[in-house]
């Protein structure tokens, strides 16, 4: 269909002048806007490409929309507009940081939750052969975005529960943890490999828990003073994870607005380290910083 | 589509993403990555295939989830940027 790929790249576009418009004060409030025109275009084009269709049985002869289905959805949408919306109004200014982190585990909960739903259903998808065998590059995209969203999430709870001061802001050292924290991340990168070979649910699965456990281990050992810098390091992780999501799906809309939002992520975590005078690297590479600091 | 076209407008969607950013006042750095964050929940439209698919009932549920997650993020990242922007005005006056 060209006019949902035409209006998927309008939304790319408005998100690029979204972001684009929040880098000057002048221009901050347009931008704003933009981002929500983008978004609408790109649920509403979603929305009419892929309504669910009855296609009628033995029992029920209709053929056509599934009210039941897209009035699901709705609801969906309306149960989280409202809660989105009532958190937005009811925070306090001072706590908008572990908001904006607790938002952000939500994304990483739901490219883990998209990235389950393609893998339990590939043929829907058109990601998987007659026999149920999912393509081999599908399953190295599938195994990246829910790596990346698990992350994502549990790494974004422990900097939301560090800033909102319901766990100790000062940087929890486990002993040997570089070793911990290279092995987990060994074992992931060898799991989606052999996820390629063998889509038992096991690995699935596996690779979803240790990627859980690895963004806790990444972020318990960074202090609270550079969370801000930690959250914008995860929202860069949550576009890698749509993008990957977006090549599953074979989605323009996502893979653009993915590389987006993941790349200037990643140059805004950069440009928010210098102006508090604070390594990157060492922000990134978290306990590796603070040996450095302490000795 | 093929992997190579699709690779291509993602490798270049990259330097897009690289190039906007850099020139960003300090003042406006949480809100930009709040607007950061609200773009992000473009994994919606992965949610609403997921949910509009047929075949299986786990993964349309999945689905469904996972547009309540999503849309509470896109409502309230862009109602928390308004809000941060607001003030920031006031601030300037």
């Amino acid at each position: 269909n060209p006019w949902a790929a035409i209006a998927y790249l309008v939304a790319g576009v408005l998100f690029i002048l979204s972001l684009r418009g929040l880098s000057s004060p002048a221009t901050a409030q347009a931008g704003n806007r933009f981002g929500m025109m983008g978004m609408t275009i790109a649920v509403v084009t979603t929305l009419v490409t892929h309504v669910p269709w009855k296609t009628g049985d033995a029992t029920n002869s209709y053929v056509g929309p599934d009210l039941v289905g897209i009035a699901e959805i709705l609801g969906a949408i309306a149960i989280g507009a409202v809660i989105g919306i009532v958190m937005a109004r009811r925070i306090a200014m001072t706590a908008m940081p572990q908001l904006v982190a607790a938002f952000h585990s939500l994304v990483g909960l739901a490219a883990v939750a998209v990235a389950a739903a393609a893998y339990l259903n590939p043929q829907a998808f058109g990601i998987a052969d007659a026999a149920g065998q999912i393509y081999t590059v599908s399953r190295i995209e599938m195994g990246l975005g829910i790596a990346i969203g698990a992350i994502t999430f549990s790494g974004s709870v422990i900097a939301f529960l560090k800033l909102n001061g319901n766990m100790s802001g000062a940087a929890i050292m486990l002993p040997g943890r570089h070793i911990i924290n290279l092995g987990t991340l060994a074992a992931i990168i060898g799991l989606v490999a052999y996820f390629t070979v063998d889509q038992s649910p096991w690995v699935f699965w596996t690779v979803t828990g240790l990627s859980f456990l690895i963004g806790f281990l990444l972020i318990i050992p960074i202090g609270g003073a550079d969370m801000p810098v930690v959250v914008s390091m995860l929202n860069s992780y949550s576009g890698w994870a749509a993008a990957a999501m977006g090549f599953t799906l074979g989605n323009t809309a996502m893979i653009i607005t993915g590389a987006l939002v993941g790349s200037s992520g990643a140059i805004l975590s950069y440009i928010m380290c210098r102006a508090m005078n604070r390594s990157f690297i060492s922000v990134i590479a978290g306990g590796f910083g603070a040996d450095a600091a302490a000795s | 589509m093929d992997f190579i076209a699709i690779f291509s407008i993602f490798i270049l969607a990259c330097f897009v993403g690289y190039f906007v950013v850099w020139s960003v006042t300090p003042a406006l750095h949480t809100p930009l990555m709040s607007v950061t964050n609200a773009i992000s929940s473009v994994i919606i439209v992965g949610a609403l295939i997921a949910s509009a698919a047929a075949g299986s009932a786990s993964s349309k549920w999945l689905g469904l989830a996972a547009v309540v997650m999503a849309s509470i993020n896109i409502f309230g990242g862009f109602a928390v940027t308004a809000r941060m922007l607001a003030m920031y005005k006031k601030k300037e006056r």
